[in-house]
This record gives C-alpha cells, sequence and structure tokens, in this order.
C-alpha cells in the first residue's frame, strides 16, 4: 500500500456545520475515518449522527463546512457509495417484496428510464442470499421480523456493490442471529477492501465489534481506537450533557 | 342513434375515464400516507380555476387549467412553509392550506358572479354529468370536450407512471435512499402534485371535486386492503375506480325508477358513494383486512 492510498480517508469531514429548522445540529465537526477497519459513530439520542450522514451525502443542507467521501466530493462518487437509512424511515407495509426492495440497489446503475432485467434481478437474489434471506426473497417485506427487514436493507446495500457503506443503526432493534449475519456480512466486506460506517447505539458492543470509533454530540468529542476514544472523561461530555447516562458507564 | 350514445355514453366515458384517472394518481398518495393531500390539492386549485376564468373569460380552458397548476403549486409550497415554520403534523398543515385556499375560491366565485359571468357552486362541487352530450354520435370528433380532456390528461398521467415506474416506486417507499442514489423524489414528488392538480381540473367540469376527491382516495385505499403487489394494487385501483363509475351511474339512473319515485340521484354522489362501499367491503372482507386488534393498535397509534 502506498502512502498515498493509507492518507486516503473513505469520509472526512471538515468544519462541519449543519442546522436543521434553525437549530444548529452539527457544529464545526472535524471527523476523519482511516481507510482500514470498521467505524461507529456513538452519541446520545439528537445528537446528530443520523445527519452527518445525510450532510455527507447531500440530503441535509451544510452551513459551512465540507465532507470528502472517498477523497472526492459526494456528487462524483455517488454511485460508489452504499447508504442504508434507519430501519424505521420507511413504511414496512408498502406493497412490496424483499426481492423489490434488494433490486432498489441496482436502481443508480440502471439510471433513469430503464427497466430492470434478469441480470438484475439475479443480483438482487444473490444479495440476499449473502444475508441469509433467500428463501424470504417474495415475501411482502411487512411480514419478516425486525432482523430480517434489516438484513434486506443491508441486502440492497450489498447489491449496490459499493466501495464505501454509511449504515444507520445496522444493529437497532434486531433479534441476536440477525445481529450475528449482519455482522458475519459486514466482516466479509471489510476484508474486500471496502470502507464500512455504521451509527451505533450500544457502547457495550462497540469496542466487540468496531476498530475505531467517533463519539459525537452536536460536536466531534473524540475520535480514535475504542479503547482510546471511550474514555470515562469523554462519554461523561457527550452523555451527561444530554442528561443520558448510559448504563454500560453504570456498570 | 338511440339516447343512450347520445346520454349515457358520454356521461359514463368522462365519469370512468375521470374516476381512472384519480384512482390511478390516488395510489401514490396513499402509499405516501398523504391521501390528504389529493383532497388538499383539488381543493386549493379553486381560486386557481376562478381566478384563470375571471382573467381569461371565453379562453377559459387554457386559462383555468393554468390557473389551477399554479393554485396547486402555490398549495403545496405553502404546506411545506407552514409545515415548517409552524412546526405542526402535515395533515394540520394540508387543512391548514386547503380551507383557506377553497374559501378564497369561493370568495372569488361570488364576486364572478356578481360581474356575471356563469360559472357556478354546483358545477364545481357536484360536476355536471348529466349535461355531457354527444349530440352528434356516433361521429367520434363531436364527443364533448370534457371527455377529450380527461382522455388527455389520462394518457399523459399512464405515460408519465410507466416512464418512470422504478423511480416513483423508490421515492415514494424511501425518499432519502432515492436521494442518495441521485434520483430526485422531490422532482418526482412536485410531479406528483401538478398531475393531480391536472386531474382535479379535468375531471371538476364532468364530476366535480367530491368525486374527484373520493376517487384520488377511495379505490387504491380498497385495493392496497386487497393486495400486497404493488403492480396488483394499481391495477385494481383503476378498476375499481371505473367499475365504481359505471355501477354509481347505474344506481342514479334506474334505482329512483326501479323504487318507483320520482326523485332522482345525483350520478357523482352515487359512484362516490359506491367507491366508499368498496372500501368498507374490502375493509371487512379482502385478504388483508385488519383484524380488531390491529385496528385498535393503529388507532392507539394514530
Amino acid at each position: 500500500m502506498t502512502a498515498d492510498t493509507q492518507s486516503a480517508s473513505p469520509f472526512e469531514a471538515n468544519g462541519l456545520t449543519v442546522a436543521l429548522g434553525g437549530r444548529p445540529v452539527l457544529w464545526n465537526v472535524d471527523v476523519r475515518l482511516p481507510a482500514r477497519g470498521m467505524s461507529a459513530v456513538v452519541g446520545p439520542n439528537g445528537a446528530g449522527k443520523s445527519t452527518l450522514f445525510k450532510a455527507a451525502l447531500g440530503l441535509a443542507p451544510v452551513l459551512t463546512g465540507q465532507v470528502r467521501l472517498l477523497g472526492e466530493p459526494v456528487a462524483r462518487v455517488r454511485r460508489r457509495i452504499a447508504y442504508m437509512p434507519q430501519r424505521s424511515s420507511v413504511d414496512w407495509d408498502f406493497p412490496v417484496s424483499a426481492r423489490d426492495v434488494a433490486a432498489m440497489g441496482l436502481y443508480g446503475r440502471v439510471g433513469w428510464f430503464r427497466r430492470l432485467t434478469k441480470r438484475h434481478l439475479e443480483a438482487a437474489d444473490a444479495a440476499l442470499e449473502r444475508v441469509g434471506l433467500a428463501d424470504f426473497r417474495n415475501r411482502q417485506i411487512g411480514r419478516l421480523s425486525g432482523g430480517q427487514q434489516q438484513r434486506v436493507f443491508l441486502a440492497r446495500a450489498l447489491a449496490q456493490e459499493a466501495e464505501l457503506l454509511l449504515l444507520d443503526e445496522p444493529f437497532s432493534g434486531i433479534d441476536t442471529a440477525s445481529e450475528a449475519a449482519i455482522l458475519d456480512v459486514l466482516a466479509g466486506l471489510e476484508g474486500e477492501g471496502r470502507h464500512i460506517v455504521c451509527i451505533h447505539h450500544d457502547l457495550r458492543t462497540v469496542a466487540a465489534y468496531f476498530d475505531h470509533v467517533t463519539v459525537l454530540n452536536a460536536v466531534a468529542i473524540a475520535s480514535g481506537p475504542p479503547a482510546e476514544a471511550l474514555g470515562e472523561e469523554t462519554l461523561r461530555r457527550a452523555y451527561d450533557a444530554s442528561g443520558l447516562r448510559p448504563r454500560a458507564l453504570a456498570a | 342513434m338511440s339516447l343512450f350514445w347520445q346520454v349515457d355514453f358520454p356521461a359514463l366515458l368522462a365519469a370512468g375515464l375521470a374516476s381512472g384517472l384519480c384512482a390511478l394518481l390516488g395510489n401514490f398518495l396513499v402509499l405516501r400516507r398523504e391521501s390528504l393531500l389529493g383532497d388538499a390539492i383539488a381543493h386549493a386549485v379553486l381560486p386557481g380555476i376562478v381566478g384563470g376564468f375571471m382573467l381569461a373569460g371565453a379562453l377559459a380552458a387554457s386559462a383555468m387549467l393554468a390557473g389551477a397548476l399554479a393554485a396547486a403549486l402555490i398549495a403545496a409550497g405553502a404546506i411545506q412553509v407552514v409545515r415548517r415554520l409552524g412546526r405542526i403534523e402535515p395533515g394540520a398543515a394540508m387543512g391548514a392550506v386547503f380551507t383557506v385556499m377553497f374559501a378564497a375560491g369561493v370568495f372569488m366565485l361570488e364576486q364572478a358572479a356578481a360581474r356575471n359571468l356563469h360559472i357556478d357552486t354546483d358545477c364545481v362541487l357536484y360536476g355536471q354529468l348529466e349535461d355531457i352530450l354527444w349530440l352528434d354520435a356516433p361521429d367520434i370528433w363531436a364527443l364533448p370536450r370534457e371527455v377529450w380532456t380527461l382522455a388527455g390528461v389520462f394518457a399523459a398521467a399512464a405515460a408519465a407512471v410507466l416512464l418512470v415506474a422504478k423511480e416513483i416506486r423508490l421515492a415514494v417507499f424511501d425518499p432519502a435512499f432515492a436521494a442518495a442514489l441521485g434520483f430526485r423524489p422531490g422532482l418526482i414528488h412536485l410531479g406528483l402534485v401538478l398531475f393531480v392538480a391536472a386531474a382535479a381540473i379535468a375531471s371538476f367540469e364532468a364530476v366535480g371535486s367530491i368525486l374527484v376527491i373520493a376517487m384520488l382516495i377511495c379505490p387504491p385505499a380498497a385495493a392496497r386492503l386487497m393486495t400486497d403487489n404493488y403492480r396488483t394494487q394499481i391495477l385494481l385501483s383503476i378498476s375499481l375506480g371505473i367499475g365504481s363509475a359505471f355501477a354509481g351511474y347505474g344506481l342514479a339512473g334506474f334505482a329512483p325508477a326501479l323504487l318507483g319515485a320520482s326523485w332522482s340521484l345525483n350520478a357523482a354522489g352515487c359512484i362516490a358513494v359506491v367507491s366508499g362501499l368498496a372500501v368498507a367491503a374490502a375493509a371487512l372482507f379482502g385478504p388483508r383486512r385488519l383484524s380488531f386488534a390491529s385496528a385498535a393498535a393503529s388507532l392507539g397509534r394514530g
């Protein structure tokens, strides 16, 4: 690996400030995630974690600062990025099957106006297979468990064959089997050299699942390997200010 | 030619086209959980229609259409503004905007009437299905203007839906993901608003705004309760819309006679009632019918 590729960060924010509805959500955030390993973004509710992703993808208005993904402005690398919104952000009663949703990951490649071909549906099926849902591909998404729904979302991200995956709470509210399945897939992707950034809610599992963690609460409080970044002082600043002392610390 | 071809056929054609068109577009409103937006647009176009009519007079058709589209855009924009600035739920924002705009439209209607311009409230609300005549049947070019307008908007809406079928489905299901891929969910939503406005103006002359609102919501809602397949839902809702139009028109025409009554029934009203009964039937007997437990739960969620 050359010095050049080592220095290229897949996710880099400089002086990022974002306001929603007149309220500042992110304030002068500097984040630089490493090229290797799985990264997590943690912080209390309302800390601006999802907004960080949305601002990076151009989905939230940026007041000042900039974000570079894969070393480029997002407009130039959209196809190379897979975004998985929070599971709660969509209506799971929607009349589509698991395969329909997985196939949506291919829409960017297919482009405007053109239709999906058999080849695309096969790619969607392959993605479902990889998350262990091959047998559920024709099932309406509302008839899947929460963990299965999360895996359908992951399959959609897989179908994009992206270099950078931005996953918003992939482990939230799911069963342990799904958690293990998702972790396994993510480890495989990381092994293929893809960059993975997850918004994560469970401080107890950060060190076990991730190589790098950024603690966020409107400002970037700390960033580094979990053992270093998750110090008592950092967590007190991130969580106590919001009145939500995590149970993990009380233990 | 018989009376059927001169009177009933053009009315059935207009009602069927209007119902099918509104049902098609209503699917995307129902799936976005924004059914009320159809109601809002159908009401909010009134000041645009009247304004266009007052300005252009005899050249009414295109001016009323332009006025209605402008009013729909203003309404959609105002709903967003009220929602953001007022920080209130979308339903309240829509309700606030469309009632104010509809009231402004009624006020303008009165002004227009005072100036002896012929446009009346009954026509806007109930339509004039009985006045759609095909006197020169079977000369196809002599079909009434309302039928041609509806056919044109229906064809344009169907073509647009087919052209961007996958983009619409993605934008309606997961707008954030659609935007991340570089598709423009906002643009697709705007197109939907404009088509609903065009459908409302094309339909209102023939069938009135009550039927527009019923057809934007009832057939898609009934179809939603009958299938879990996206394409089936859309095709089924169009069939239900057209079927309601025929059944309602027949009911209005024959029920009083069968009962030996001297009163008559408003056809547009009957059609709307039939579509409502279809929703009730689908809710009670459809494959996705609600159990009382889940209905209570969803009521509890609000």
